[in-house]
């Protein structure tokens, strides 16, 4: 627990600030809990400590770069990850530790509390068992409905998310639909098991445009209904600054920022989540030249002493090499794992 | 599915022609029958008494055509040999060979299998291990000194079987372990392949994260897709159930097609070879067939592409 201590509310970091209404709730309101968690292929890191709090109801994103361990940190918190991935840490649902967590306990948690769809819906469907079958299986292993009755909520998922002529589309295979309709399909299949937290793993990203834009417009709409948790695992920050009320950035398998969306949007405290967003145009104002980040993210298994993001960082220092920063306050629930943030004045609130 | 269906079976009928023109040439190009037969010794006379009786003194095409058109009636000709019709030397036979090439179809399929699932989903452990190396030696070490190996451990040394011939249910015993293991062994490798394909698609983790219990996942999710191609590899076992055991029946003298083929060719007794080949080449486009119905009904993307081809 100690890495992960300074994100806990009421600990030595954010004691200075006042405690708000919000942040009590939010106490008592945490679902998952990620500490520490590190998970490691064959020797080699893909996360060093992840951090992250999901609260009750709330959507958070998580951007970075692919392979900086956005979707392993949520595939290790599951146990999806093949068995020669090792895996460290506490990953707590409702101050359950999922790592140790049996085998028929896992079941029951997967589909049942927390939910995943993934970022290629045509093959993340079983190309010889129908649509409907697919999600039935989830209606028997979470709500025990079988039979006719488990046809009928079948069904009325296939309409909740979207799918036309619903009744025949339950006999179709997932060859037969389009990659959207394929989406939908895996949404109704999580939202059968009624979870209280929906991972969706770049979910739009094998999609076209205007696909896109609908199975957002789905996903935020089904959270509004259902009260469910979102997490959203996202390289648009575009998306995640629309869909997500708090926002988590990670580089090299660690966050290295955490705030509400509007603050990291408008006062990224760590240098990659500025150039991240220097990166990207405006919508508004001259046009200027966009900014990339120099260089490349380091191999996992050949990573720089310190701070992995120094040998990019504009604003490195001897310093950064001397330790891996820790996530520190930068602002009103903003988390940033840089030395620099010390050193400045905090933000206004 | 009709158009389909007739595809297929044009396909067939070419395959089966070409087997028995193929078969022609080149038993015809390499040596004269009516030498084999007859002895070299034989007085001139009779030798070309016996070439004008089976038209062998007709050029080869004219002996090709009519060969052909017998076959088209149905006629398959009679044995230079003893006279009798080649399909009644040949009917007479196929007993034996499926009284060995069945049980050992049953070996294959029930060692090989489980086998190669059970290597799968234990990748990399001893027992994938001791499989893989089973299944290496199994197709690797040719069947005749399979069998010879055999025969040595269990009639030689230990005396507890029969070396050859047919005398009771015993005699099966080493050629059907002799052809069932080298079977098994290709068709562990191959459900091993096809399983370890089929795990690591993204629907399998789909499966598990929406609860599935693993056994369930494996035999509800991963089975039916690596069941697949598996059927490429049983349909290919059956369809060499006649002609599969030519080796191992001459290894262990069990008077089957095979030996009947081996003494057919050695003699240049072309319409028994001919006769054979004609089955085997059935027997092969028949199991063609029924795999390939088989995939429309495992893989229904399959059966959207027949659908699709034959409207």
């Amino acid at each position: 627990m100690e890495g992960g201590s300074v994100l806990r509310h009421g600990l030595p970091g954010e004691q200075l600030l006042p405690l708000t209404s919000a942040d009590a709730v939010s106490m008592a309101d945490t679902l998952v809990s990620i500490r520490d968690l590190r998970v490691a292929f064959g020797g080699v890191p893909a996360l060093r400590g992840v951090d992250l709090d999901v609260r009750r109801g709330e959507a958070v994103g998580l951007v970075g770069e692919s392979g900086c361990g956005k979707s392993v940190t949520w595939l290790a918190a599951l146990g999806l990850l093949p068995a020669k991935a090792a895996v460290a840490g506490q990953v707590l649902l409702d101050g359950q530790d999922l790592l140790g967590a049996s085998p028929a306990t896992l079941d029951r948690i997967r589909g049942g509390r927390i939910a995943m769809i993934f970022q290629d819906p045509a093959s993340a469907l079983n190309p010889v068992h129908r649509v409907g079958r697919q999600v039935e299986e989830a209606l028997r292993l979470h709500r025990g409905m079988a039979g006719p009755a488990a046809r009928a909520e079948a069904r009325r998922l296939f309409d909740l998310v979207g799918i036309p002529d619903a009744g025949r589309r339950l006999d179709t295979y997932p060859h037969e639909m389009s990659g959207g309709q394929n989406q939908r399909v895996m949404i109704a299949m999580a939202l059968a098991g009624q979870p209280e937290l929906l991972v969706a793993d770049e979910p739009t990203t094998a999609l076209d445009a205007t696909i896109q834009a609908q199975i957002l417009d789905l996903l935020r709409r089904l959270q509004a209904e259902t009260g469910m948790a979102l997490v959203l695992i996202s390289h648009d920050l575009g998306v995640v600054a629309d869909m997500c009320s708090r926002v988590g950035v990670m580089y090299a398998g660690r966050v290295v920022e955490q705030a509400p969306a509007g603050a990291l949007f408008t006062h990224p405290a760590h240098p990659y989540t500025v150039g991240l967003l220097g990166a990207l145009p405006d919508m508004v104002g001259p046009r200027r030249r966009l900014s990339a980040i120099p260089g490349g993210v380091p191999e996992p298994w050949n990573l720089p002493p310190g701070c992995a993001f120094a040998p990019r960082c504009d604003h490195a220092s001897p310093a950064c090499a001397a330790a891996v920063p820790a996530l520190q306050p930068a602002g009103d629930r903003h988390l940033a794992a840089c030395i620099r943030v010390n050193a400045r004045a905090p933000e206004p609130a | 599915m009709l158009r389909f269906l007739g595809l297929r079976l044009a396909r067939a009928a070419l395959t089966i022609g070409l087997v028995v023109t193929f078969a022609f040439v080149v038993l015809r190009l390499s040596g004269d029958p009516a030498l084999m037969i007859m002895s070299p010794e034989a007085p001139a006379e009779a030798i070309a008494a016996f070439r004008h009786a089976w038209g062998l003194d007709q050029p080869i095409w004219a002996q090709y055509l009519r060969y052909f058109g017998a076959i088209l009636h149905g006629e398959l000709g009679q044995s230079m040999r003893d006279g009798r019709p080649a399909i009644q030397l040949v009917a007479e036979r196929i007993p034996a060979t499926l009284a060995i090439t069945l049980p050992a179809l049953l070996v294959k399929v029930g060692l090989g299998i489980p086998a190669g699932i059970h290597a799968a989903l234990h990748r990399d452990s001893l027992t994938d291990r001791i499989v893989m190396a089973g299944a290496v030696a199994g197709f690797t070490v040719p069947s005749f000194v399979l069998g010879l190996l055999l025969v040595l451990l269990f009639a030689v040394q230990l005396g507890w079987l029969p070396s050859g011939g047919q005398e009771s249910w015993r005699s099966a015993i080493l050629p059907v372990i002799t052809l069932g293991l080298g079977g098994a062994g290709i068709l562990a490798r191959f459900t091993r392949s096809a399983m370890l394909e089929v795990l690591g698609q993204p629907y399998i983790r789909t499966a598990s994260a929406k609860g599935v219990p693993w056994r369930a996942v494996v035999r509800g999710h991963a089975l039916p897709n690596a069941a697949i191609p598996t059927v490429t590899v049983v349909g290919f076992m059956v369809g060499s159930l006649i002609a599969g055991a030519v080796v191992v029946e001459s290894v262990f003298s069990w008077p089957g097609v095979g030996r009947l083929l081996v003494v057919a060719v050695a003699n240049r007794d072309l319409a028994v070879v001919q006769c054979i080949l004609l089955l085997v080449a059935a027997t092969m486009v028949l199991s063609n067939l029924i795999v390939d119905l088989l995939y429309g009904v495992l893989d229904p993307r399959l059966r959207s592409q027949a659908a699709a081809g034959a409207h």
